[in-house]
């Protein structure tokens, strides 16, 4: 069992992000499921989604997860919210910030001796899709330091999730996901 | 005018909200009269967006509260279409007048529940509330654990509502958020699979048909009204169950996928179970096959049909055990829960004896952790040890503040 926990705001992305790896990896033959927790969440809210990832059928719903990633798709949520909260000794996180990990772990010191990585999906997203939506380069993001998929296939696999959108658009993503898996450290 | 259909991959990943409004266009229903709600809102929201892209030849409706949209279902009905709808919580309480209108009037509709609490306080999260709410109106009420079942039962509720021997209609439930927002692989029929299963709608009784005059709706007092409701409920106690049973096993046949009126999960040596309902039921699966591991002879019962309520299969389902757990997804507000209660006369009456305790639990979307049903399996393991119950009848699973036990 493969868990992921999303951080964001309410609006960027991260369900669509949570579903379309969800799509991608169903199409591996593997079991997804993916959610989200919502409440009466407004635009710009704090909010938590969620991956599972297995062999076999996803039975277990309950809300609780001890994850194995931890993705920050907004630079504050460090500092507002818990992004380490039941997390585990071999739990490894990947934070949009512009700061260096170094500096990172001086403001937040919960990261502090975790296992951290830091790209600007920000920054990524305005200079490729023009609009600061970070959750297709969070993905990018994954798939370096996961190892998980080439990322030719997953790029692909992107294309097909995101098929309905203009070409412009998808092509943007594309570059997103290709930065983000070159920048991330 | 022809409408497109939609090439599906043989698993798609959808939530079960899509995959409920996915049943709908493959149903191609004629007439969806809605009031959105979440959780339920993207329900009828897929299928407004299916129709206006062409993928269904209907109607859309749009209503001015939940009671309307019944109230126009009910009259889509009646005209003689295939009707469906969805709502959750508060929409559904405002609906209930016309529930009992619908059965009544012994209307085929599919109502997909995506269960939510009931106010105060407001809350927009999962729980039994509503689906209890539901209990006495007259409807077959069916349950979904998961995106592929709320998929699977839709396509099956179409044709026992609109069964010549029923015409009752039936509600689809599913959990709010944890299934209707959850998205999970789902096996998928084609368009015309789908459609040849939930077959032509074929209308009884109704009032377009000019040639053979009918009243809908009438008036009874004390000379017929007992007869009426005595026909229907007859009806679904005896009608319903077989029809029910003879649509899952020709769904069977066409998909491999095999319904139960309840559901038994490693049951057939179990000495302790769960009964559930909903997303529960599988998490409570899960966490048995776990306790298994440890020695624990754990099972899980989940209950399919909620009404009409499956009494002689449910006793026989829990006949070998020692303790059983009810879970009651909704506060029974100063009685035993309700399914508690069902339970026990299934048990009492059929000479049944285990250890059976009552558990509250999961009010407004409280989560149900895995570490819950470990406790829970390891207090019924100490009832079953103790041979007695060694608790109260009531209590409540992961509620805040002093422990509350009752009864």
């Amino acid at each position: 069992m493969l868990e992921i926990r999303w951080h964001s705001r309410a609006g960027q992305g991260a369900v669509t992000g949570a579903k379309g790896l969800a799509d991608v990896i169903s199409t591996t033959g593997k079991h997804v499921q993916a959610f989200a927790f919502y409440g009466s969440a407004k635009r710009g809210a704090a909010m938590t989604a969620y991956n599972r990832v297995d062999d076999k059928v996803v039975m277990n719903h309950e809300k609780y997860m001890e994850p194995d990633f931890v993705f920050v798709i907004d630079p504050a949520l460090v500092f507002t919210s818990d992004v380490t909260i039941n997390g585990k000794a071999t739990t490894k996180y990947i934070i949009t910030t512009h700061l260096t990990k170094e500096e990172l772990a001086k403001a937040q010191p919960k990261l502090d001796g975790k296992e951290v990585y830091t790209v600007d999906c920000i920054k990524i997203s305005r200079e490729t899709i023009g609009k600061p939506i970070p959750n297709t380069p969070m993905l990018g993001a994954f798939m370096k330091i996961s190892g998980m998929y080439d990322i030719e296939f997953f790029k692909e696999s992107m294309k097909r999730v995101l098929g309905k959108l203009p070409q412009k658009i998808i092509d943007a993503n594309m570059s997103a996901i290709q930065r983000a898996y070159d920048e991330v450290k | 005018m022809a409408f497109n259909k939609m090439n599906l991959k043989d698993i798609e990943v959808w939530d079960g909200n899509h995959a409920a409004a996915q049943a709908l266009r493959q149903a191609q229903v004629d007439v969806v009269a809605a009031y959105p709600i979440t959780p339920s809102t993207p329900i009828v929201e897929g299928y407004a967006k299916f129709k206006a892209n062409n993928y269904v030849e209907g109607e859309f409706v749009m209503v001015e509260s939940e009671h309307a949209a019944m109230s126009g279902c009910i009259g889509a009905a009646a005209a003689g279409g295939r009707v469906a709808t969805a709502t959750s919580s508060q929409g559904f309480a405002l609906m209930v007048e016309t529930l009992y209108q619908a059965s009544g009037m012994r209307l085929p509709v599919v109502l997909n529940v995506v269960n939510r609490a009931l106010a105060a306080p407001l809350n927009v999260n999962g729980d039994h509330s509503d689906m209890y709410l539901g209990r006495d109106s007259g409807w077959i009420q069916v349950d979904a654990y998961s995106p592929q079942e709320a998929y699977d039962l839709n396509l099956m509720a179409f044709r026992i509502s609109e069964d010549h021997d029923i015409r009752l209609p039936v509600m689809v439930h599913q959990d709010g958020f944890m299934t209707s927002h959850t998205a999970q692989g789902v096996h998928t029929l084609s368009d015309d699979a789908a459609y040849n299963f939930v077959g032509e709608y074929k209308p009884m009784n109704d009032m377009l048909d000019f040639e053979h005059p009918v009243t809908h709706g009438v008036q009874t007092e004390e000379d017929w009204h007992f007869e009426h409701k005595a026909r229907q409920h007859n009806d679904l106690m005896l009608k319903a169950p077989p029809k029910i049973e003879e649509v899952f096993t020709a769904f069977e046949k066409l998909t491999g996928r095999k319904y139960n009126q309840v559901e038994s999960y490693d049951m057939e040596d179990a000495e302790v179970c769960v009964f559930c309902m909903g997303t529960s039921v599988e998490t409570a699966r899960e966490v048995a096959s776990e306790m298994r591991e440890k020695g624990i002879k754990a099972g899980v019962v989940g209950l399919r049909v909620v009404r009409p309520f499956p009494f002689v299969q449910v006793a026989e389902a829990l006949k070998n055990t020692k303790a059983v757990a009810i879970l009651d997804r909704s506060s029974p507000n100063g009685a035993a829960g309700a399914m508690f209660n069902e339970v026990a006369g299934a048990l009492y009456n059929t000479g049944i004896r285990t250890l059976l305790s009552g558990y509250i639990y999961g009010l407004g979307g409280r989560d149900l952790t895995k570490a819950h049903l470990v406790a829970l399996f390891n207090e019924l393991q100490a009832n079953v040890n103790a041979g007695k119950i060694t608790t109260q009848l009531q209590q409540f699973i992961g509620v805040r503040g002093p422990k509350l036990s009752y009864l």
